[in-house]
């Protein structure tokens, strides 16, 4: 890692409300300690407020601001004007939200606040389900998983999320994974230095949600980029440049899959159709990064 | 300086005299006019802050209040549909006593579908936790829009400035506009609690427990009720300046009255032009008009209505299945005075159907001819 024990745990302080080894923590921490405590945090009703505690304690040593469930990015933008206007613009503000808040209710406001290219870094903690209220199914969630919402698994298949965010023109979109925390340093501080809306897709494993033991997630999180469930890539140019970070290791689904609780119930057959469509979003961004 | 204006350019005229630093709005009729005003404004390089043109009501709120905790003078306008998709936002910006203005123009919600005034949007966001007032013409939009600055700045509350469409939103008067440094005089820069402070951060809205929920919406209520002594100081300094003012509410010929016709908005003023009817055949009848509603001025209320014997509220707003809400207000208002003074309620202009002088003295006949008052609202529309 790039930073000291010290500075990390500056940002976000030990008494926090996770659950032993959530991703979601592990990842908040590499997030904010890239970010600095010389900024402000706009939080949404999730895994991630939850986290930050109750009043009136805080976990995080930065100005919070919890904000409606659908509205962080418009939150997160009154605050980057009214900043403007008060001459602070040079501290920046980042947005966490869950995949909830980002996929589905809280897309509008993302949507709008991205087609405005407001100034501000929008990170999406993508646990794939509902979590907070006690895993039901997203437009995040992975086909075949189970959610409580879905006992017979997701009949649909996982919101393409950063092509949706690619439409919007915006100046940077990456994905980062808590089991890379170098590539996910980095995309924070390069993300700190472009101006316009910024947006991270963090996967984020749930051991309580995925049924993994407690000390899985970076290792989880590191098998879904290996087998390119969840590959590492940025969108530069205003959507027009794809880079692939981290090359195809070609590690069989089933070895991602198979450790986690909310797929043992998956056929042969399920588990060939993952790794065919898996196969297929590869060889699509490959293209896309070819060009 | 005297203009010819509409309603939604008054307001606009306030909210550019006030400086907002942070606007951000969603079009709806017959709320638009007021973003579009400012847009031009913004576009001329005449408006001194920052034109958001956000993607629903909902962010626009999210927005303002957002920016109002950061320290920012905000202003967004809405009605109806745009309001009601507001009101979990209405919530957030209360509870988190920021000073966000919204003017809202009265339409009546859906369905059936249709521009035209009527109460009932405001009304419904009553326990939001906004001090909401109530204009009777453009110049008190224009005037009331920009007490309200004050007022929220002063008691960090949210206010809504309420005009009705069409009557007030569309039709136009002739409107004093104030000089700019009139209007610097009375309002200061905005010196509002910045709460994203780098240097001593904070969690803004964090999760409580019940004894300390219980222990912050008694501070609110606090806040609230001392805004209407804040109100009627501010009304007071804005007479002093401008030479017009409104106060809490405003009675007429109530002192002698054997009736006392209970008004807000635009009804007001055409039940000024009843009364004198009425006075000239020799009723004894007066005028009630409401302005704030939130919080509700129960002693005003009280010391005016003490000695009448009966009030018929006339109002174009219902609570479906109850009465028109003024009504009912009204009602819990005057529970206390002892010899129990009877109130008929009467829903007139519902749908924006028109209130000429003729109904409203039908209604005063009507009210005074009945021998007991009746529980239920009675409908009046002119044939």
């Amino acid at each position: 890692m790039n930073q000291s024990q010290d500075q990390i745990c500056d940002v976000l302080r030990s008494g926090h409300s996770a659950c032993p080894g959530c991703g979601v923590a592990i990842g908040m921490r590499m997030v904010l300690s890239a970010l600095g405590n010389r900024a402000v945090v706009v939080l949404v009703p999730s895994c991630v407020s939850v986290i930050a505690g109750m009043y009136p304690y805080s976990a995080l040593n930065v100005p919070i601001h919890h904000a409606p469930f659908e509205a962080a990015a418009a939150a997160a933008s009154g605050i980057v004007n009214a900043f403007k206007m008060l001459g602070k613009e040079d501290i920046p503000i980042l947005s966490f939200a869950g995949d909830g808040g980002t996929f589905d209710i809280g897309l509008q406001s993302l949507s709008g606040a991205a087609d405005r290219n407001e100034n501000f870094i929008y990170v999406c903690m993508d646990n794939e389900a509902y979590m907070n209220t006690g895993i039901q199914v997203s437009s995040a969630t992975p086909q075949y998983a189970w959610t409580g919402t879905t006992p017979l698994g997701k009949p649909r298949r996982k919101k393409n999320i950063m092509d949706i965010m690619a439409a919007h023109s915006i100046p940077y979109a990456a994905t980062a994974s808590i089991g890379f925390p170098d590539d996910l340093t980095n995309k924070i501080q390069k993300a700190k230095e472009i101006r316009g809306t910024r947006f991270l897709h963090v996967l984020s494993p749930c051991n309580t949600g995925w049924k993994l033991p407690e000390d899985l997630s970076p290792k989880i999180a590191r098998l879904s980029v290996e087998t390119n469930v969840f590959p590492l890539f940025e969108i530069e140019e205003e959507g027009r440049s794809y880079v692939i970070n981290y090359p195809s290791k070609g590690l069989p689904v089933e070895k991602y899959l198979m450790i986690q609780g909310r797929y043992k119930h998956l056929t042969s057959q399920q588990i060939k159709e993952i790794q065919l469509e898996t196969d297929y979003n590869w060889t699509m961004l490959q293209k896309k990064a070819a060009k | 300086m005297k203009q010819f204006i509409t309603g939604n350019h008054a307001v606009a005229m306030a909210v550019r005299l006030c400086k907002p630093q942070v606007v951000a709005a969603y079009p709806i009729t017959p709320a638009t006019p007021i973003y579009e005003k400012l847009s031009d404004w913004d576009a001329a390089g005449e408006l001194e802050g920052i034109m958001m043109r956000v993607e629903s009501e909902h962010s626009a709120m999210a927005a303002c209040f957002s920016a109002s905790l950061a320290g920012a003078r905000t202003f967004t306008a809405t009605s109806s549909q745009g309001l009601a998709l507001m009101h979990e936002v209405l919530h957030y910006a209360a509870g988190c006593r920021t000073a966000v203005v919204m003017a809202c123009v009265n339409r009546i919600m859906a369905v059936p579908w249709g521009f035209w005034s009527d109460q009932t949007d405001t009304l419904s966001q009553r326990d939001t936790g906004w001090i909401q007032l109530y204009c009777e013409d453009n110049q008190e939009a224009l005037d009331t829009t920009i007490q309200a600055f004050r007022l929220a700045e002063e008691v960090l509350l949210p206010v809504m400035v309420v005009l009705e469409a069409n009557f007030i939103s569309h039709f136009m008067e002739p409107v004093d506009v104030p000089d700019q440094n009139l209007v610097d005089r009375f309002l200061p820069e905005p010196a509002l609690p910045q709460r994203f402070d780098i240097d001593n951060p904070g969690f803004v809205a964090a999760t409580v427990n019940q004894k300390q929920y219980f222990e912050f919406r008694r501070i609110s209520q606090e806040a609230m009720i001392y805004a209407l002594e804040a109100l009627e100081r501010i009304d007071e300094d804005f007479s002093n300046a401008f030479g017009r003012g409104y106060g809490l509410m405003e009675s007429v010929h109530c002192e002698d009255a054997e009736l006392v016709l209970l008004t807000t908005a635009t009804i007001t003023s055409t039940a000024r032009v009843a009364l004198e009817k009425l006075r000239k055949k020799g009723h004894r009848v007066g005028l009630l008009k409401l302005r704030v509603f939130r919080p509700f001025p129960t002693a005003a209320l009280r010391s005016v209505l003490d000695n009448v014997p009966r009030i018929a509220v006339i109002e174009r707003n219902l609570s479906l299945g109850r009465e028109g809400i003024f009504c009912s207000e009204a009602k819990a208002g005057i529970t206390n005075i002892s010899r129990h003074p009877q109130i008929q309620g009467y829903l007139a202009g519902i749908g924006g159907t028109n209130v000429s002088p003729r109904l409203i003295e039908q209604i005063a006949m009507h009210a005074m001819s009945l021998e007991r008052v009746q529980d239920e609202p009675i409908w009046m529309m002119e044939e």
